[in-house]
């Protein structure tokens, strides 16, 4: 049988594509699970190096009541807050203005796409140092809202082009329907199109918000430590002492920042997919 | 009451062609008006620059008499009904048909809201659907769904954009007869763009047929039919289309490849120092002489006839012919327009279900010149038009359709009054 | 509107124009004033953080300005340009980042399709595959970076064991991959490819179900064979999609940094352009210098953004007609 040998055979090329998606992801559990003698004995795990013999929570418990506390929690919480802030704002914005560009014909629209263009191509590392020097002036250095500014930017072109993509799949005549039953445009945008476009604003700003909490090089730059979030904090992690890398705290401190993302993902797997590919592919 | 009127309306786009070339029209309060027209020909363009969902270029767009050219849809008034019905899908259906009420902030209570949303679901038979999606609607039902969601408004006039053309055809049958008895029975003011000439006959109190965004004719389908005023309008209304056969004009006679037509009278002297002529024949016109037929004048041909269509209660036999080279530039050019596919040339003659005609069998026929359009292939006007026949007609129209209305609106009275009765009674 | 008959030609043209202005309905007035009502705030925001810094570095790159000592700050015109692109430092890290673009986009060009037609086709563990390729995506890059340094490092890692247990103990398990250039950017491509080749086969994805079957199975019918079938028919008709994957991915690639500065901090000759602005800039406050090696970096960015777009003709404003 032709088809049941392929189904067979996808089915077998699914399990190594599976694994080298899986492996290091269960290879960071398995570091954050090593006890500080298990990172530097290779006898005490099995699969050669791979999976501590006995677990432990060490590393777990240095990152939220020991050592790294101080540096880890603190982080944690403004990593959050800076996301949910910079990706409120950004979809807000982008929301208005993808529904402006998709749908309403006025002079100006051509450089705001631009503008976009330009932003998603600019590299943040370049931003860096500009941004670096005035938020000194302005006493931005080190502060959330000196983190949630640039964040703002840095979703907005893809939430504005995501966005668009999702207006335009929403058929024309139902405004033009709404305009006639007697809706002012903005009536129209807030009765019709806003609720069409809901699972689309939704997508959006799962995006924008991942995008946020990637980001390393602004976190890296711009803060210092009274606004550092986890990606720069992770990387000024220190060992209990100077000789001892923090590999383990490291780990753990990973996997708590993954889990709710990764939850996040496997919820709302297809929305995302749907996000991510409506903008691009187009004929 | 609600009229409305269109004066010298053009339509250009940023290119400059002209969409839709200065178009009047006078629609009286109550009439149900068809623009009709090929794909192209402005019709739609038209209609959303009623609405307000296009910019008139220049001319002016009187609603009730006040200038309405600058107002925004939503303060003209107008219902309208999309063809695809632009239903919000995250509504149920009460509350899409409920939602122009909505809009009005503060002018309607709730209550009233149910009610007038209960009496036009009443109406349309939705009664039961009310609490749907619109995504587990049939087409017919959406279709009323939209209707309904235009009555509520009590809008001073429908516009309809092609809604059948969605709908198979048996449906289409059935809500032609639906949007026909809404519109008597409300009264209200109907403007309704249609590419199909059987929906324009037969709903239209008036039909208006643009050609590429020029109005060609605006008339009674009877009249349309009957007294066309040119090529276009004779050729796009009728189904199977009128035959259009060249002529070549010789003295009083005039030579067809199928026949020769002595002409007398009016007629003749119109022909008199052209060379040709389009000759336009209805396939109706063209009968079976073998069946005994009385045609006192009748002309008798004989013809080939190639394939035969029997339809039960009628049959259509097709009749290729030579097309004359100086008219067939003409002619292709008025297939173009009409959308045709530029075939060959052939003659359609409706013959009735008890002829023998079979394919490939010389056939004895006979038509009467009385009923011949005769158009100048240059300007393509109609040389045979009667126009004291066609204003008769267009009275005659006027008068019935005023009386249908009022019959709607006797019968409604009628209805109300009957309905109110027991309730008080009980 | 009246205009008096004495007007002169000039009055009258401007009253015309005027005229004009307001023969645009209200519908077309107050799309146009709520359009840039809805579309303003994006775009000051985006101006004024980006537009900003675009200018600025511009400007800062002109002159000669260590941050550590603003006195003597100096106006140096295009010194920094000369300087910058006559240092063999500076054109390493453009090669190494050209290198790591140019092996990941192939990579994943190659691995990403072929997961994306495997996602496309499976029918048994549909879902659990395509969400399971997901999860990279998701991870943060400076996390996936962390795991793949401890994958690789002999000491706390398991890979060298893997490869020693494989290949029979042919391999040494002490072999230190961070310690010379190719090995660590085989290291940083490989955890560079684990992250971003979700995105891709996403994209391609996206693009091979919008491929018609029916075409595929009339090609079959013709009598091509399966790799004849992709080439001839299959890639043809999700052009767009290969062309966006590929330009999106070059020009994140192209500005990489998180990857190798976890994993070497730029040692072994591993430095990127980006992480060359950012050492020049924050660790050694030469701001001017920084500001014109960012300027080169944006440069370079553009170039390869237009070539691509040139070379693929994609519309990147595709579908705002």
């Amino acid at each position: 049988m032709e088809t049941n040998k392929t189904k067979w055979g996808l089915a077998g090329a699914s399990v190594p594509i599976m694994l080298w998606t899986l492996i290091p992801i269960v290879w960071i559990v398995a570091t954050s699970l090593k006890s500080t003698t298990a990172l530097a004995d290779q006898q005490q795990n099995v699969f050669g190096n791979f999976w501590p013999k006995s677990i432990s929570w060490d590393n777990y418990s240095l990152i939220f009541t020991g050592g790294a506390k101080d540096l880890f929690v603190p982080a944690l919480w403004h990593s959050i807050v800076v996301c949910l802030v910079a990706t409120l704002i950004s979809v807000v914005l982008a929301t208005f203005c993808a529904y402006a560009i998709a749908r309403l014909d006025f002079p100006g629209k051509k450089a705001i796409l631009i503008t976009a263009l330009t932003v998603s191509f600019f590299p943040v590392i370049a931003m860096v140092t500009p941004l670096f020097n005035l938020w000194r002036i302005l006493h931005l250095f080190d502060t959330l809202p000196g983190l949630i500014i640039p964040y703002i930017t840095l979703t907005l072109p893809l939430s504005i082009w995501i966005l668009s993509a999702f207006f335009q799949q929403i058929p024309w005549e139902m405004e033009q329907a709404a305009q006639v039953d007697g809706a002012s445009s903005w009536q129209a945008f807030v009765k019709v199109v806003a609720p069409l476009a809901a699972p689309g604003v939704f997508t959006t700003a799962i995006i924008a918000f991942f995008t946020a909490w990637n980001d390393f090089v602004f976190s890296s730059n711009l803060t210092a430590a009274r606004a550092q979030t986890v990606p720069a904090a992770l990387n000024s992690f220190t060992g209990a002492s100077q000789f001892t890398q923090p590999t383990g705290a490291i780990c753990a401190a990973a996997v708590v920042v993954t889990i709710p993302v990764v939850i996040l993902v496997l919820l709302f797997q297809r929305r995302i997919v749907a996000g991510l590919t409506s903008g691009a592919v187009k004929g | 009451m609600s009229s409305i009127e269109l004066k010298n309306i053009v339509k250009k786009y940023g290119d400059g062609f002209p969409a839709v070339n200065d178009v009047s029209l006078n629609i009286a309060d109550g009439e149900f008006m068809i623009l009709v027209g090929p794909s192209g020909c402005g019709k739609s363009t038209l209609l959303r620059m009623v609405v307000g969902l296009e910019d008139i270029t220049s001319g002016e767009l009187d609603i009730n008499g006040k200038r309405v050219n600058d107002l925004a849809p939503r303060d003209r008034n107008l219902a309208m009904v999309f063809q695809n019905y632009a239903l919000y899908p995250h509504l149920t259906v009460f509350e899409n048909i409920a939602f122009p009420l909505r809009l009005a902030k503060g002018k309607h209570s709730d209550n009233e809201i149910k009610e007038k949303v209960n009496t036009a679901a009443d109406m349309l038979e939705l009664r039961e659907h009310l609490e749907r999606k619109p995504a587990n609607l049939s087409g017919g039902q959406r279709q009323r769904v939209a209707m309904g969601r235009a009555i509520v408004r009590e809008a001073d006039a429908f516009l309809f954009d092609e809604p059948l053309s969605n709908l198979d055809a048996k449906l289409r049958g059935q809500m032609r007869t639906e949007i026909a008895r809404m519109q008597r029975r409300l009264g209200v003011t109907t403007l309704y763009v249609t590419h199909d000439q059987t929906e324009a006959m037969t709903l239209g109190d008036r039909v208006a047929v643009l050609k590429k965004g020029i109005l060609q004719q605006c008339a009674s389908p009877r009249e349309l039919y009957e007294q066309p005023i040119n090529l276009f309008v004779a050729g796009f209304i009728g189904s199977p289309p009128m035959n259009f056969l060249p002529a070549r004009v010789e003295g009083n006679t005039l030579k067809m490849p199928i026949a020769d037509v002595e002409l007398t009278g009016e007629l003749a002297e119109k022909v008199k120092g052209k060379n040709a002529v389009i000759v336009g024949l209805r396939p109706e016109h063209i009968k079976d002489a073998s069946l005994g037929d009385n045609i006192s004048h009748g002309v008798p041909f004989k013809a080939v006839v190639d394939v035969t269509e029997w339809l039960g209660n009628e049959q259509y036999a097709y009749i290729p012919f030579d097309s004359d080279p100086s008219l067939q530039g003409t002619l292709e050019e008025l297939d173009r327009d009409l959308d045709g596919e530029g075939m060959r040339t052939q003659m359609v003659v409706n013959l009735d279900s008890r002829s023998r005609v079979r394919e490939g069998q010389e056939a004895d026929l006979v038509f009467d010149p009385s009923f011949m359009h005769v158009f100048d292939p240059e300007s393509g006007d109609c040389l045979t038009r009667d126009d004291d026949r066609a204003a008769e007609i267009a009275r005659d129209n006027e008068e019935q359709r005023k009386a249908a209305l009022e019959r709607a609106k006797s019968r409604e009275s009628n209805a109300a009054s009957q309905s109110a009765e027991p309730r008080q009674a009980s | 509107m009246s205009t008096v008959a004495e007007t002169t030609t000039g009055e009258r043209s401007s009253a015309r124009r005027s005229e004009k202005k307001a023969g645009l309905s209200d519908r077309t007035r107050g799309e146009r004033r709520l359009g840039w009502k809805l579309a303003g705030p994006a775009f000051i925001v985006m101006l004024l953080v980006t537009f900003y810094p675009i200018a600025y570095a511009l400007y800062l790159s002109l002159f000669n300005y260590r941050l550590t000592d603003p006195a003597a700050r100096k106006f140096v015109w295009f010194q920094n340009y000369i300087t910058s692109l006559s240092d063999p430092l500076f054109w390493k890290a453009t090669g190494i980042t050209a290198f790591i673009t140019i092996v990941t986009l192939i990579v994943e060009l190659i691995f990403g399709m072929a997961i994306a037609m495997v996602m496309n086709k499976i029918v048994l563990p549909r879902k659990t595959l395509r969400t399971v390729v997901l999860i990279p995506y998701s991870i943060i890059t400076v996390v996936s970076a962390f795991s793949w340094l401890y994958a690789f490092k002999f000491d706390t890692g398991f890979f060298n064991h893997w490869l020693h247990f494989l290949s029979f103990g042919a391999f040494d398990p002490t072999y230190n991959w961070f310690g010379g250039t190719w090995s660590s950017l085989t290291i940083i491509c490989l955890s560079e490819i684990w992250k971003t080749t979700p995105f891709m086969s996403l994209l391609l994805l996206a693009g091979l179900a919008q491929v018609d079957r029916s075409m595929e199975e009339a090609a079959e019918v013709d009598g091509a064979s399966w790799w004849q079938r992709q080439v001839k028919v299959v890639f043809p008709s999700m052009k767009a999609a290969i062309m966006v994957a590929v330009v999106f991915r070059a020009l994140d690639a192209f500005r990489i940094y998180d990857n190798p500065f976890i994993m070497t901090g730029g040692a072994n000759n591993t430095n990127t352009l980006s992480m060359l602005v950012g050492q020049t800039t924050v660790s050694q406050a030469e701001i001017g210098m920084g500001s014109a090696l960012a300027v080169l970096l944006f440069v370079f960015v553009l170039i390869i953004a237009a070539g691509l777009v040139r070379l693929f003709k994609v519309d990147l404003t595709g579908g705002n007609k």
